[in-house]
């Protein structure tokens, strides 16, 4: 992992439960990562491992009844030329400290633009509302820098769209509207949580090569959330692989893709079918994909030792059912959670 | 490793037609469904028509899957119901070689042969947690079919219900438990047990695999293929995922907005695509290897609107390769090279990229 450029986000220990009626759910369980000025982080997982509500504790938006019960989020910010650290985690949610970050400084799009976007608002009310409450601009600036972000977001007809409610666009272009609105305060960190999940991949390919293009012009760092493999591979930089709450490996996306090292990695990519794979030995050879056999456990139990331990097929008997794996870093930024591979 | 798949790429120019011809089993004819729109409160009048299929045919053969890919809205899981007369065709012929009945076009059958034919045919939905009734066992839920069409009751229904859970890879004793029990791939595999409990012939799969994790997505897929292979079932797959449908299919056609644009063998298909439609799908997917970087193809705009498509092809105001006679007269499904079928009056003189890169003739 780049170590030369500034950090901008550094995850230590961070611990989010929900506390249920049912048990505590360890939902995010000991996640250490950085993300650095500029980078395109890629986290990587299943559903339920953590990687949503990982990114709700950056914003402290996690829903109730969890709550961020250990660890450190550490923002370093400059304001007017001057550095400053916040642990974000020691900030109340309705702060109006947290309130300011939230919004301007670190904005998030979310997966689905129909349930995140008001209904009763006009797309134009929803972005001016975040300009004039973060920027302090009157009604018609806004409405000027509005106009001009969906311009830059590839939204055509701005003039006309601004004035448009959220059910009169497609979904791609409710996607958009996302993040003009995400995008309308210059954040220095965008979460981008699963945002082209919901989209055809026409679309998609429209949303991934905007946010390419968005982030060599701005310069803000990305956070991107994804289970798409394939998405990952195209837009990131480094990543983190996550499962039951904690981070299994991280590396850059070259490593992760031709050296992985952890079983649950290797096992996601060989999963998967890989587009023009089966056309070019010419519908030949083994027609079945290897699959991590059992489920994701049960998050009231999870198994001792390493929670990956009986799926894996490297496991090692009376070693990753007793001890929990610790973070090795097998080469410079490549980290591994395991015990067959790293022997520790 | 461009070098590498360029030399693949010469060695393969050559299209493959599978050499096993099975009988057709399904052949659909210039199928329509045409959705009324209405306006109105009291006095409802109808103010025009959502094509949402609009003239397709194509034919799968015994023990074949066809996949039938699309973006959302072009149609693909209307033509997958109307095939089991989920909803009534507005014209067209679904041509259905049944077990029992011979061959029948499915549009004619009235209520008795109806629930005759769905007995070989039968559905697998995407959202296995909207499919299942929460209020019904797993007996109840694959038992039913077997109920209601008198094939089994009482013990010998519960032995079979054991051995269709078995069969897909669930434990014969959570028979009496409720879906709430499962997760998502496991209530995948109760919904393929109630799919299979009659032995049918056709299996529309609508998304299977949509909602599920990529590592149960594998074993799911795996399951679809073993059962295919023991009970020698045929799969109409319906999907969005490319990867999934390449994997999956011996054959797959493609819809844009209620029309067939191409059908051929899923080799043939990937590696030269004769549609422009179809490669610019190819290169949307984002592929899983971070030194394979490629610009895709972005299509400008959204997909048309079925209620209000353009003149001509409805993909020329999207397609980079339209000349005006693609605006003012739509093209016909043909057949350009044996079983790939095309709709694109420019389709001799086009060279598109497949999944291996520009194949030169």
């Amino acid at each position: 992992m780049n170590n030369n450029r500034e950090r901008l986000v550094e995850i230590k220990n961070l611990q989010t439960y929900f506390f249920l009626d049912e048990g505590t759910v360890r939902a995010v369980d000991g996640v250490d990562f950085n993300i650095h000025r500029g980078e395109t982080l890629g986290v990587v997982g299943e559903s339920g491992c953590g990687k949503s509500v990982t990114a709700r504790s950056i914003l402290n938006i996690v829903p109730k009844p969890g709550k961020t019960v250990g660890g450190e989020i550490l923002y370093h910010r400059k304001v007017k030329g001057v550095e400053q650290t916040i642990d974000l985690t020691k900030l109340a949610p309705q702060s109006s400290e947290m309130r300011n970050i939230r919004g301007a400084e670190i904005a998030m799009v979310f997966q689905e633009p129909m349930t995140s976007l008001s209904p009763v608002h006009t797309i134009g009310n929803q972005i001016c509302e975040a300009i004039r409450l973060h920027q302090g601009l009157d009604q018609a600036a806004a409405r000027e820098l509005a106009i001009d972000m969906l311009a830059l977001v590839g939204m055509p007809l701005p003039n006309r769209t601004i004035d448009q409610y959220a059910h009169q666009l497609s979904g791609g272009m409710r996607q958009r509207a996302m993040i003009a609105m995400a995008l309308s305060c210059h954040p220095s960190l965008l979460i981008a949580d699963e945002p082209t999940t919901a989209l055809d991949v026409t679309t998609e390919a429209q949303i991934l090569k905007l946010m390419r293009q968005l982030q060599d012009e701005l310069g803000m760092a990305i956070m991107y959330i994804t289970h798409n493999l394939g998405v990952i591979a195209q837009m990131t930089e480094n990543v983190v692989v996550m499962y039951m709450g904690k981070v299994v490996e991280q590396a850059d996306v070259d490593t992760l893709f031709y050296d992985p090292q952890h079983p649950y990695t290797r096992a996601l990519l060989q999963s998967i079918p890989r587009l023009g794979q089966k056309t070019a030995r010419r519908g030949a050879g083994q027609r079945r994909l290897a699959s991590i056999r059992g489920m994701v456990p049960d998050p009231y139990a999870l198994p001792k030792g390493c929670s990956f331990h009986p799926r894996c097929s490297q496991m090692i008997a009376g070693e990753c059912d007793q001890i929990e794996p610790q973070m090795i870093e097998v080469a410079p930024g490549h980290k591994v959670r395991c015990l067959a591979c790293t022997g520790v | 490793m461009t070098e590498a798949l360029k030399n693949t790429t010469s060695a393969h120019t050559a299209t493959a037609i599978p050499e096993s011809r099975n009988p057709i089993l399904l052949e659909v004819k210039d199928l329509k469904k045409h959705f009324p729109i209405q306006k109105g409160f009291l006095v409802t009048r109808f103010v025009g028509h959502v094509k949402a299929v609009d003239g397709v045919s194509f034919f799968i053969r015994e023990q074949e899957t066809l996949g039938l890919v699309g973006e959302s809205g072009c149609g693909k899981t209307t033509t997958g119901r109307l095939i089991l007369r989920a909803y009534e065709p507005t014209a067209g012929e679904i041509w259905f070689n049944d077990r029992k009945m011979g061959r029948v076009n499915v549009p004619d059958l009235d209520k008795r042969q109806l629930k005759l034919l769905r007995q070989n045919m039968q559905m697998i939905f995407q959202d296995p947690y909207s499919s299942l009734n929460p209020r019904m066992t797993l007996l109840q839920i694959v038992g039913e079919p077997l109920l209601v069409n008198g094939v089994a009751k009482g013990g010998e229904l519960q032995d079979r219900v054991a051995e269709l859970l078995r069969v897909v890879g669930l434990r014969p004793e959570y028979m009496t438990r409720y879906p709430h029990a499962f997760s998502g791939g496991q209530r995948q595999r109760i919904g393929v047990a109630r799919a299979l409990a009659l032995n049918p012939q056709l299996v529309v799969c609508d998304e299977p695999v949509s909602a599920l994790d990529v590592s149960i997505q594998a074993q799911t897929l795996n399951l679809l293929q073993d059962l295919q292979e023991q009970f020698g079932l045929t799969y109409l797959f319906v999907s969005h995922d490319l990867s999934v449908v390449e994997h999956i299919s011996d054959r797959v056609a493609v819809m844009y907005v209620g029309k067939l644009v191409e059908a051929a063998a899923t080799e043939a298909l990937f590696q030269r695509p004769l549609h422009p439609y179809t490669e610019a799908l190819l290169s949307a997917v984002p592929k899983p290897d971070p030194r394979l970087r490629t610009e895709p193809i972005v299509l400008q705009g959204d997909v048309a609107d079925p209620a209000n498509p353009p003149s001509g092809c409805y993909f020329h105001p999207r397609c980079q390769y339209a000349i005006d006679r693609c605006s003012t007269e739509g093209p016909e499904l043909r057949e350009l090279e044996p079983e790939h079928f095309v709709s694109c009056h420019r389709a001799e003189e086009l060279r598109l990229m497949g999944v291996l890169g520009r194949v030169t003739p």
